[in-house]
C-alpha cells in the first residue's frame, strides 16, 4: 500500500487514489500534420523507466483532484507530489 | 477441509540430480537470447530443432526460470474470442498436449478444464457469444447453467447468497494446469543435450549495434559477439530496448498471486472470475493458488501493494465459502509487460538483428511452447510465421490492433 500526498488534501492511503500513468503528454497541437506512426506513438508509446517517474494520479475517492507524483518504480517509493501546472505554466 | 500430510515430493514425478549446468559464456554465438525464462527456453529449442541453429546462448540475469516462469499461476486454455488469439492459443495448447513425448521429461501438463464465471448479464451475453466464438475457431467450448457450474467444481457456491451470484460460465475442457518449474527443467534438459548454453548470473546491460545492426551484447559477464539478438525478458523489456531509441508500447505492472497450505484435493478444475477478479485452481501439491489483476501503478519491484491481495482474497471466499479457513502461505509478484490491446508483440524491429517477444502481459505462460515456435521462426527467417502476422509492432501505427483487453470479456 503507498502512502501518496495528496497537494490539497494531505497523505492518504494508495486505495483512495487512480492512477493516470505518465504526466505531461500534451495533445499534439495541429493532429492531421502526424504521420500514422507519430498518431500512433502519441496514442499507445509511454515512457517505461525502471527509476524516477513522473505520473498524474487521481484523489478519485477524495478531492477528485488530478496532481502530479514523481515515483521511483524500482523501489516504489513516492518522491514528490505537486499540483498540476496552471495553464501557460511550465510542467 | 483437511489438511493433507505434506511430504517431500508427495505425488510429485522423480527426476534426475542434475538436468543441465549452467555454461561459461564464449566470446561468440549465432544467436542470443535474453532471458531463461519459458519463452526464451522455447525459442532456443525451437531454433535448435526446427531451424538446426544450435550456437545459442540462452542469457539470465538471474537463475533460469526464476522471473516470470516462477511466478505464474499455470494457467492453460485457449478459450479466446478473437480468431487471431484463438488461433495463437490454440497452437499452444496442441504443442501442450504432446511437450511430454517432444521434451522427453514429466510436466505434469493435467487437462482439468477452466470456468470463466459470468456474474451479470452483459458477462452472459459475451460468454456465450464467445462460446460460439470458439466453436468456429475449432476451440472447445460450452456454456454451463449455474448448476453445470456447480457440477463441474462442487466447491463454488452457485446460490442466490452471493453479492454477485453466478449466473452461468464458459467451460473449456481442454484448459488446464502444467507444473511451471517442471516445463523450464524439462526445455533446459533437452537445450543442455543439444549443446545450447544456458548462462544464469548473466545480465545482458547493452545491445551493441553499428550502422543499424546488431553486433553483440554488453553483460555483466563480458561482451558476447552475434549477429542475432532475441528479446524474451518480459517486464524488463524496454530497459533493454530505450537506449536503442525504440521505445516500445509497453508499460511494466506488478502482478501478484498467492497460495495456501497443502490441502486434499478440493477444486478439481480452474475457476476464473472476471467480475468479482479472482483466478483459482489448486496445484498437485495441495495448495491453493490464487491469481488476480495487475497493481494499477508500474513497478519494476517484484511486490505489489497489499490492498490487492485483500480483494482477491475476499472474492475467493465469497466464491468458495470452504476456503475461509485457508490460510495464506506465501504471495509474491512478476513483472509484466503490457500492450495498450493487452495482446503480445512478437517481431522484428528497426534494428537489423535484433528480434522481440514481448507485451504477453499477465498471460504468457499459457503461450510458452507457440510464444517460443513462432518467435524462433521470426529470429531464424527474419519473417512472421502466419500464425504470428498479426502481432507485430506496426499495429500500433496501422490500427489493427487485436484487442482483447475489452472483447474476450475474460481475465489476462
Amino acid at each position: 500500500m503507498l502512502l501518496i500526498e495528496c497537494p490539497w488534501c494531505g497523505p492518504r492511503d494508495e486505495t483512495e487514489f487512480t492512477c493516470g500513468g505518465q504526466a505531461g503528454v500534451s495533445y499534439p497541437s495541429d493532429p492531421f500534420a502526424l504521420s500514422d506512426d507519430e498518431w500512433g506513438h502519441y496514442l499507445f508509446v509511454r515512457d517505461n523507466p525502471a527509476g524516477p517517474l513522473a505520473e498524474q494520479w487521481c484523489h478519485t475517492a477524495g478531492c477528485r483532484s488530478w496532481f502530479i507524483v514523481e515515483r521511483d518504480t524500482l523501489t516504489h517509493h513516492v518522491l514528490a507530489t505537486r499540483k498540476l501546472p496552471e495553464a501557460g505554466e511550465e510542467p | 477441509m483437511g489438511t493433507r500430510r505434506a511430504s517431500a515430493g508427495d505425488g510429485m514425478p522423480v527426476l534426475a540430480d542434475r538436468l543441465w549446468r549452467s555454461a561459461e559464456p564464449a566470446a561468440s554465438y549465432d544467436a542470443v537470447i535474453v532471458g531463461a525464462g519459458g519463452h526464451g527456453l522455447a525459442a532456443a529449442y525451437y531454433l535448435a530443432t526446427e531451424h538446426g541453429i544450435r550456437d545459442i546462448a540462452v542469457l539470465e540475469r538471474g537463475w533460469l526460470a526464476g522471473g516470470n516462469m516462477a511466478r505464474n499461476t499455470a494457467i492453460i486454455r485457449s478459450n479466446y474470442l478473437l480468431e487471431a488469439s484463438a488461433a495463437l492459443y490454440e497452437h499452444a495448447l496442441q504443442l501442450w498436449e504432446r511437450m511430454e513425448d517432444d521434451l522427453g521429461q514429466p510436466v505434469l501438463f493435467d487437462q482439468r478444464g477452466v470456468l470463466n464465471l459470468a456474474h451479470t448479464l452483459q458477462e452472459v451475453r459475451d460468454g456465450v457469444r464467445r462460446v460460439e466464438a470458439n466453436r468456429l475457431s475449432g476451440v472447445d467450448a460450452s456454456w454451463l447453467t449455474p448448476d453445470g457450474v456447480a457440477e463441474v467444481c462442487p466447491v463454488v457456491d452457485v446460490s442466490d447468497r452471493l453479492r454477485y451470484p453466478v449466473l452461468g460460465a464458459t467451460y473449456q475442457p481442454r484448459a488446464g494446469i502444467a507444473k511451471h518449474d517442471l516445463v523450464a527443467w524439462a526445455y533446459a534438459k533437452r537445450l543442455y543435450d543439444l549443446g545450447v548454453d544456458l548462462i544464469e548470473g548473466c545480465e545482458v546491460t547493452g545491445i551493441e549495434t553499428a550502422g543499424g545492426r546488431v553486433t553483440g551484447v554488453a553483460t555483466t559477464r563480458g561482451r558476447i559477439a552475434t549477429d542475432a539478438v532475441g528479446l524474451a525478458a518480459a517486464g524488463r523489456t524496454s530497459v533493454l530496448t530505450e537506449p536503442l531509441g525504440l521505445a516500445l508500447p509497453l508499460q511494466s505492472h506488478p502482478l501478484q498471486a498467492l497460495v495456501s497450505e497443502l490441502f486434499e484435493p478440493v477444486h478439481p478444475t480452474v475457476v476464473m472470475s472476471n467480475a468479482v477478479h479472482v483466478y483459482v485452481s489448486q496445484a498437485h501439491k495441495g495448495e491453493l493458488v490464487l491469481g488476480a489483476g495487475v497493481d494499477g501503478y508500474n513497478g519494476y519491484a517484484q511486490r505489489g501493494s497489499f490492498h490487492v491481495i485483500e480483494e482477491q482474497l475476499a472474492a475467493a471466499i465469497e466464491l468458495f465459502p470452504s476456503f475461509a479457513g485457508a490460510h495464506v502461505l506465501r504471495t509474491w509478484a512478476g513483472v509484466v509487460d503490457i500492450t495498450p490491446d493487452a495482446s503480445p508483440i512478437i517481431d522484428s524491429t528497426p534494428v537489423d538483428g535484433l528480434f522481440v517477444n514481448c507485451g504477453w502481459g499477465t498471460g504468457g505462460f499459457k503461450a510458452t511452447p507457440a510464444a517460443g515456435r513462432l518467435f524462433a521462426h521470426t529470429i531464424a527467417t527474419g519473417s512472421p510465421h502466419e500464425l504470428s502476422r498479426p502481432y507485430a509492432l506496426d499495429r500500433f501505427a496501422s490500427g489493427a490492433l487485436i484487442d482483447e483487453h475489452g472483447a474476450a470479456a475474460v481475465a489476462h
